[in-house]
């Protein structure tokens, strides 16, 4: 029972930054505009949070300028694809390539010297004396606690407020925006910095409080995931949650599985694997496929006034 | 009731010597436009006359290059959709600008910066009810756009813009998606707003349609006005020469010939629409050499569909499609191609050409497997290139070398490069969809006398048209779906539109039924009662529904 | 003072040319400004790239064999791109590649002539490379499944299962415990020209089918098919071209030679298994930028492959020289891509800036 109340508890913190940089995404997305930059951008988040908080002593800091470095940096995506329309494959791998530089160049000094102060575990009073269930999501950083309440605010926000509903209609038909007066330019610009937000704060949680150093490409392919989570949650954050902390629970049964004998290598295949079956199995019948239609207009160019 | 716009009422509004140019493209000259409070305003004008692009600017989604809006008698700057919601003036396009996924609700919200952040919908609800039942309009709030009828949707795009308090509502083409009964209804609706003191332009190059419902008129042609008139003291044939700069030419001459063997055959067809809904529902025809046979009916009616599955490019449930007595229902569109079956789509630009690839590739997409444009696995690109220089000569393409992009010609030239590519080749059965929507007289002139010279030349031609006038002028006959069945055929030189207008709003009248019904038993063709005339081996034709599935069985 | 934008109708091969090398330029530029934040003399450290890439004997010969790579897989992702099939696949598929050609290599190495087991090698390497790359193909049109998403997610696959062969069934018994394979017999191993890495063999190969590659994409009725699939699926459909069959047969190229480009790895340059990350130092990414920068045209992919592969040798000399992290090298493949892609821009608009009067 310990044990597998304390997979849960490590499932919880390994999928953390997934469902951070998910969310950042299925945001970016509902917008219309598909960036696969997330890897680059969770990597420059990490070393910039990881820097200010060696430099300052103060993890929040760390967090809130990764943060917006990670919005920062998206901007690169937001202004080649919006105002240059340019290919989003393409402008979205170049991100990945430069944040992974970006971040190896700047955190080189800093490789192999821990930081002296992480953001610690804070125990929610009261609630976390619940039973299992304490534990599992109240023990934590703070950046589970803000992990949480982002997406039940996200969730809360695409459904129930007019902000959702122009970004909905953004990303199915931005000409019915633009005919309501709304700057489809500007919405997507916000969008993608907010994905980018997002990826920088994930980042700034892998060097910051899931572990207290930084190593060379330390997301290790979680950008990658976040791509496949974010089809996955069918750009829905309340299915972002499942989808993060099935595959934060896969990352930690690679470790407690491998004594018995089964290979990590295998384990490790099988997120990637997961989401291309998951994929086939909503390809393979009619109502999947409309379940799975992505925002109308996703990775097109869009072009404001265009007969 | 709103806030939003502080504007007092449009009692009057004017457009003062507008200009506006795309690139050297001269869309908008010199244009004057007045109107007041309580009118509806008909802007007609042929495709690419200027209309839209003229509506855009009033809309603010186009920026003029010359000349003045006034409101009131105050000259406005409308930069954008915003300025214009301010001033209240709204605008239905044609295209709807709806959230296919979205509710009713959600769609008349989005962009409403009058509701609380929170919980939008609930606010808008009462609303939206409440002016709903104002005009007596019928609309489901929780369904999605994507479940309603076009009629339906414009109904939800009227009841958006009055929402936001438009007292001038500028609508683009608005019945050319709608049945006739619709249309009556919105006219309905039309009138109500009117009599409210709301301000309607209506954008339309329908003649009967601005007759029917303005009460004034300006004609554009080639981005000029060139007639302004209250409807009252018009005749249509005074608009339509404004609108062309001469009378319509009625007819076209066409050798005196009999129709010769059926080429295409199609019985009982059924075919599913994109939402697997069906779209053809037992439909059955046949055209023949030397013969141009019309498809007429509203848009939405199967029409595309069925063009579609004898294509080869959707599948069929049941039923046969046959080509020179050979089957080709559920075929390869190559094989079908390849049997001698040229195709002139409807949306050109999407599936006739390939805009990035030059004219000389363009030239002969879908021919490029054959000799002698290619042999084994190599493209003799000499070979194509003499094709298309013979296709830019022979079909009055007109392009600076066969080495440009595709996407750099007219829309004009474009269909004149497709139709030539398809019509080379001499196919058995050509089918031609919309082939002259959107284009200047001139090519549109030009792309009909090639069909007929493809019938004179013993071809068999289907035309599918929404273009009632295009259809009575070139087809030997015409054939009027309606719901995916044909509700009858009738001969052009005899019958009046206004009977192919009841067939396409699915109506028969009864007691014609029983007549011909019984004139069809009978297998005599009537000469007293021309509207309903036999179709070419001597059957009569069947009038409903009933009797529609079964006439390929009658014809044969 | 506006900037005003009108679209561009034609563009001379001067101008793009102008463009290219004024996006390649505006790239170096912004690489520059990462230095100097970085406390690095941006002049000195691209000096030292160029010396290190093309600036010695050994940097050219070490040029020469990084190039090979990239223009074998750059020209099949130039293939599949023009499909607008995204394949970012090609990692794995060289991964495969050369996993096939391992198993063949071991197997058979020690009883076949060199004659034949060399050549057995590339086909089973192109025969693993095309297995992999048509996955994602069938995925994507019998389900539906987007091909990034998959490619990406096979990437991923292919490297464990490497991992878990070299660390598992295939760890090699003269390795000590070490995550390699045995090395391959001597016949199965390429030629190489005295003091260098370089296969004259595989530089050859590498050319030749970059140039095949180049006369199906503009002289076949196949290449026709995939340049008519790729700018217009609709017109495709409408003049009957079999995706299924176009789309498999283009990413059993596209993945075949970047498997072959594994097997060259395998053969000239390591002659064992071992970690992904040793296999490729991430040529089936860096390819995609070849790829984009030869304009998707094989031939001119040639080139480009040289241009990158002069960067990543010259940033291994960087990491001598100026204590840098290998890693840098994505510095200029990211911001390189990101104003090529942007350059495109100018060669379909005018852009101006105008006084506007107010």
């Amino acid at each position: 029972m310990d044990i597998v109340v304390n997979i849960l508890v490590r499932t919880v913190v390994a999928g953390t930054p997934l469902l951070l940089a998910t969310l950042g995404e299925i945001v970016t997305e509902r917008s219309g505009i598909l960036n696969l930059g997330v890897e680059g951008m969770m990597s420059v988040g990490a070393v910039t949070g990881f820097i200010v908080t060696f430099t300052s002593g103060s993890p929040w800091l760390g967090m809130l300028v990764a943060t917006l470095v990670g919005a920062a940096f998206s901007s690169i995506h937001a202004f080649v694809t919006i105002t240059l329309r340019a290919n989003q494959v393409v402008s979205g791998l170049a991100l990945t390539m430069l944040g992974l530089g970006i971040s190896g160049l700047w955190g080189k000094p800093y490789i192999g010297r821990p930081l002296p102060v992480k953001m610690e575990a804070a125990p929610i009073p009261l609630l976390s004396e619940i039973p299992v269930l304490g534990r599992v999501f109240f023990s934590h950083d703070p950046y589970v606690y803000l992990s949480i309440v982002l997406g039940v605010t996200m969730w809360f926000a695409l459904r129930y407020t007019r902000a959702g509903i122009t970004l909905r209609s953004t990303g199915e038909n931005p000409r019915a925006v633009e005919s309501q007066g709304a700057n489809v330019g500007l919405i997507k610009y916000v969008s993608v910095m907010i994905g980018g937000a997002f990826a920088g704060m994930a980042g700034a949680h892998l060097s910051t409080a899931y572990s207290r150093s930084w190593i060379e490409g330390m997301t290790s392919g979680r950008g990658w995931i976040v791509i496949a989570l974010t089809i996955f949650a069918l750009w829905e954050p309340s299915r972002a949650f499942l989808g993060a902390y099935v595959f934060g629970g896969v990352f930690v049964l690679q470790f407690v599985l491998q004594p018995l004998g089964i290979s990590p290598n295998i384990l490790a295949m099988l997120p990637y694997l997961m989401t291309v079956a998951i994929l086939l199995v909503y390809g393979l019948t009619k109502q999947g496929k409309r379940r799975m239609a992505a925002p109308q207009t996703l990775g097109e160019a869009y072009i404001r006034g265009s007969r | 009731m709103d806030t939003s716009t502080t504007e007092r009422r449009i009692e009057h509004l004017e457009m003062r010597g507008i200009e506006k140019r795309f690139g050297t493209v001269v869309a908008n000259r010199d244009v004057h436009l007045e109107i007041s409070a309580g009118d509806i305003l008909g802007l007609l004008g042929e495709n690419g006359a200027g209309k839209t692009t003229l509506m855009n600017i009033l809309y603010g989604l186009y920026r003029q290059e010359e000349g003045s809006v006034l409101i009131n008698g105050e000259v406005v700057d409308i930069r954008s959709p915003k300025d214009s919601r301010r001033l209240r003036i709204g605008m239905i396009h044609q295209h709807f600008m709806l959230v296919d996924q979205h509710t009713v609700l959600e769609n008349i919200a989005l962009g409403d910066e009058t509701v609380p952040f929170f919980f939008p919908r609930r606010a808008v609800r009462p609303r939206v009810e409440a002016l709903a039942e104002d005009l007596g309009l019928d609309v489901d709030l929780d369904k999605k756009i994507y479940e309603l009828s076009a009629g339906e949707q414009q109904r939800v795009e009227i009841i958006k813009a009055l929402y936001r308090n438009a007292d001038l509502l500028i609508m683009d083409e608005p019945t050319s998606v709608l049945t006739p009964q619709e249309t009556e209804q919105l006219f309905a609706t039309l009138r109500s707003m009117s009599e409210n003191g709301h301000t309607v332009i209506l954008i339309s190059h329908k003649l009967e349609e601005i007759m029917a419902i303005c009460n004034r008129v300006i004609v554009l042609r080639k981005g000029e006005v060139t007639g302004e008139a209250n409807t009252a003291d018009v005749q249509k044939t005074d608009l339509a020469r404004m609108m062309i700069g001469r009378s319509i030419s009625s007819s076209y001459p066409k050798a005196d010939l009999e129709p010769g063997e059926p080429i295409l055959r199609v019985s009982d067809l059924h075919v599913l629409d994109d939402r697997g809904l069906p779209a053809t529902r037992g439909l059955s025809f046949e055209v023949c050499e030397n013969e141009i046979l019309g498809i007429a009916g509203v848009s939405g009616n199967g029409q595309r569909e069925a063009v579609q599955a004898i294509c080869g490019l959707r599948s069929s449930e049941s039923g046969s499609v046959t080509l020179h007595g050979e089957e080709i229902s559920n075929e390869a569109v190559r094989t079908i191609s390849d049997l001698g079956l040229g195709h002139v789509p409807e949306d050109r630009m999407v599936h006739g050409i390939v805009g990035n690839l030059f004219l000389f590739e363009n030239a002969v997409l879908k021919k490029h497997h054959q000799a002698p444009y290619s042999a084994h696995m190599r493209m003799d690109y000499r070979e194509v290139r003499d094709h298309a220089d013979a296709l830019v000569s022979g079909y009055q393409v007109s392009a600076p070398s066969v080495s440009v992009p595709a996407k750099n010609l007219s829309g004009g030239n474009i269909q004149k490069l497709i139709l030539g590519r398809e019509i080379s080749s001499a196919p058995s059965l050509l089918i031609a969809s919309h082939p002259t929507y959107g284009l200047d007289v001139g090519a549109a002139e030009y792309v009909r006398l090639q069909l007929i010279e493809r019938r004179d030349s013993g071809g068999a031609v289907l035309l599918v048209s929404e273009d009632l006038e295009e259809l009575f002028a070139v087809c030997d006959r015409i054939a009027v779906m309606f719901e995916g069945k044909v509700m009858g055929v009738v001969d052009p030189s005899l019958a009046t539109m206004e009977e192919v207008g009841l067939l396409m709003a699915g109506v028969v009248n009864e007691s014609e039924r029983a007549e011909r019904s019984s004139v069809a038993d009978a297998g005599i063709v009537d000469e007293g009662e021309p509207s309903f005339v036999a179709a070419a081996d001597g059957n009569a034709l069947p009038d409903d529904s009933a009797t529609i599935a079964t006439s390929a069985e009658v014809a044969e | 003072m506006t900037i005003r934008v009108t679209p561009r109708e034609e563009t001379t091969q001067g101008f793009r040319t102008l463009v290219l090398v004024g996006s390649l330029f505006a790239g170096l530029i912004a690489v520059g400004i990462v230095f100097a934040v970085r406390g690095v003399n941006p002049l000195l450290a691209v000096w030292s790239i160029f010396r290190g890439s093309f600036g010695s004997a050994y940097g050219i010969k070490e040029t020469i064999t990084k190039a090979v790579p990239l223009i074998l897989i750059g020209s099949g992702l130039a293939l599949a791109y023009r499909a607008k099939f995204w394949n970012i696949g090609a990692e794995s598929q060289l991964l495969l590649g050369a996993v096939f050609a391992t198993w063949v290599g071991l197997t058979w190495g020690p009883h076949l002539p060199g004659w034949l087991i060399i050549p057995l090698m590339f086909i089973a390497g192109f025969i693993g490379g095309a297995l992999w790359g048509t996955i994602p193909a069938i995925l994507k049109i019998r389900f539906g499944i987007n091909e990034v998403i998959s490619t990406l997610m096979l990437n991923y696959v292919a490297a464990e299962i490497v991992k878990y062969l070299v660390v598992g069934p295939w760890k090699g018994e003269t390795k000590f415990g070490y995550p390699y394979t045995d090395d391959l017999p001597d016949q199965a191993i390429l030629r190489l020209l005295p003091l260098s890495r370089i296969s004259p063999a595989l530089v050859v190969l590498a050319v030749v089918l970059a140039l095949v590659l180049t006369y199906i994409i503009f002289r076949t009725r196949f290449g026709y098919e995939i340049r008519v699939i790729g700018e217009s699926p609709e017109a495709a459909r409408y003049a009957g071209i079999d995706f299924f069959k176009t789309l498999l047969i283009t990413m059993v190229i596209s993945g075949g030679i970047a498997g072959i480009a594994g097997v060259g790895e395998l053969s000239a340059i390591h002659h064992n298994l071992s970690y992904p990350e040793t296999i490729s130092a991430g040529y089936g990414f860096t390819a995609i930028i070849v790829a984009w920068l030869g304009k998707l045209n094989p031939a001119f992919v040639i080139l480009s492959g040289l241009f990158f592969a002069g960067i990543i040798v010259g940033g291994d000399a960087i990491q001598m020289t100026l204590g840098l992290p290998a890693v840098t090298v994505s510095v200029f493949n990211g911001f390189l891509l990101v104003f090529l892609i942007a350059g495109d821009y100018l060669l379909y608009h005018r852009v101006k800036l105008v006084r506007e009067h107010a």
